[in-house]
């Protein structure tokens, strides 16, 4: 099976992604991640106007039988969350990295992304050589 | 026990599984298909058409005695005494206290002959359980549980896929019951029981039959399912999960099966029932409907007022209903339908009520 896995993104082995556009970063989880989970059926984020901090826990996802952490890429004050996505989980599978999309936070710091993995170096985490 | 370094045991249809891609995971020492197309899509082809599982693993033992049934009923609470070659008895094994040693089905094939199907990951310790208890000498033993295969064909138009590939007359054969067949042309048995709420078959053969039947149904388009879907089913179905809704810390009037105890001769662990009726049960099994999308899961805490009351066992969203089920252990005067609760989820408390079980009724057939 072969996913996609857009080149202008940011990755974490815990499958978010990141896409950067100034100081607003846009968080989802993978293609891979969604094929692991299965058909999702819950989806928790927080709110407008809450902080998320690097390494941490900022949500749940879940799918008929796993509940997963979801870790944030960033530390910073989220601007918006899809509440289509958590209104209708199912349909996240459909676009991951589009429609699919979590949360939007503004960063505190651009250059803490810069331990973040690499499209092809998340690819060959996840699938291996 | 279950040796815990054991490697996984693969059931005559694994390779098929493999094949098709199958999400695989260990249950009960067995290495099983958890899910194919994916969960929703499989429960959903069981409530509208029909799925089959690999049930394989499940453990079988041939018995063979004189007066097969009276010698098993010192060991289980229900009344096997009336069953005739052909019916079938869902039924438990108890310990001293009442404990729950395992849920199974009896299937009587006269007098002096049965089949009980266990689950997987007991299947040793029934069989040790059986084999102390009986006389060696008036009953053998076989187990049959890797010589054989068992699939289950589940859904509403299980029938109608199943009567094409048999010799025999389908619609004579009841629920609860079973039989000898003819099936594509050789040796097998059906039996019309199931663990998904639905109409349905369970087929055992030799292997070589099982993946025969297999590919042939998956030919006539029936949508191979995994354990995933398996366990969604039942759960709307409020059937109990050994091991996880049910165990030896439970007994049959905590878990709601009191319907079960029908003996009416000794048997092991009526002492216990009659002191527990005696005095009362101090948890029942209720089911639990979630009043917000927040799903419940094994083990979280049930509160009421804010302390915490009882537990969760088992809980998914119920891709019929669209809404968030769960069984668990309240104490019996929080128990009644309509009964406000909490449960902690993350931290959180959020509402469930307890509500009528079964979560689904299947349609009535006309």
């Amino acid at each position: 099976m072969s996913f996609e896995y857009p080149e202008d993104l940011k990755y974490l082995d815990s499958h978010e992604y990141v896409r950067l556009d100034g100081d607003i970063a846009t968080i989802g989880i993978s293609a891979f991640a969604v094929d692991q989970l299965g058909d999702i059926v819950f989806i928790e984020v927080p709110q407008t106007g809450e902080a998320v901090t690097q390494g941490e826990v900022f949500g749940t996802i879940e799918s008929v039988k796993a509940v997963e952490d979801l870790y944030s890429p960033v530390t910073g004050t989220v601007v918006n969350s899809n509440q289509a996505m958590m209104d209708a989980p199912e349909q996240l599978a459909e676009d991951p990295y589009g429609e699919g999309w979590l949360l939007k936070i503004r960063l505190d710091d651009p250059s803490e992304l810069d331990g973040a993995l690499s499209a092809s170096q998340y690819r060959s985490q996840v699938e291996g050589d | 026990m279950t040796n815990a370094i054991a490697p996984l045991k693969h059931t005559p249809l694994f390779d098929l599984h493999q094949q098709a891609q199958a999400r695989l995971a260990g249950f009960g020492g067995w290495k099983m298909p958890i899910q194919y197309s994916g969960i929703t899509a499989e429960h959903q082809a069981v409530r509208q058409q029909a799925g089959m599982f690999d049930i394989s693993h499940m453990g079988k033992f041939a018995l063979k005695g004189q007066n097969l049934a009276a010698q098993l009923q010192s060991l289980v609470p229900s009344d096997l005494s009336r069953l005739s070659a052909g019916a079938a008895k869902y039924t438990l094994f108890l310990n001293q206290q009442a404990g729950i040693l395992d849920d199974l089905i009896f299937y009587c094939q006269g007098q002096d002959q049965g089949i009980l199907i266990v689950n997987a990951a007991t299947t040793d310790k029934d069989r040790d359980w059986l084999l102390k208890h009986l006389d060696p000498s008036q009953l053998e033993l076989t187990d049959i549980s890797q010589a054989q295969t068992l699939i289950a064909l589940q859904g509403l138009k299980a029938a109608e896929i199943l009567q094409p590939l048999v010799e025999d007359d389908l619609t004579s054969l009841r629920p609860y019951h079973h039989a000898p067949v003819t099936l594509l042309g050789q040796t097998a048995w059906i039996a019309r029981t199931g663990y998904t709420g639905e109409d349905g078959f369970e087929i055992m053969s030799n292997p070589a039959l099982g993946l025969e039947l297999w590919q042939t149904l998956q030919d006539r388009g029936v949508m191979p399912c995994g354990l995933g879907a398996r366990d969604t089913l039942r759960l709307e179905a409020a059937m109990g999960l050994y091991g996880q809704d049910i165990d030896e810390t439970t007994t049959p009037l905590e878990a709601g099966l009191g319907w079960v105890l029908t003996a009416k001769t000794d048997f092991v662990g009526a002492a216990a029932l009659v002191q527990q009726k005696q005095q009362g049960i101090k948890r029942k099994l209720v089911g639990l409907e979630m009043q917000g999308r927040h799903i419940a899961r094994h083990d979280y805490p049930i509160l009421d007022g804010g302390h915490p009351i009882g537990i969760v066992t088992s809980g998914t969203l119920s891709p019929t209903l669209g809404k968030a089920i769960a069984l668990g252990y309240v104490p019996p005067h929080l128990a009644e339908i309509g009964q406000e609760l909490a449960i902690t989820i993350r931290g959180q408390a959020y509402p469930a009520k307890v509500v009528q079980r079964p979560f689904y009724h299947r349609p009535k057939s006309s």
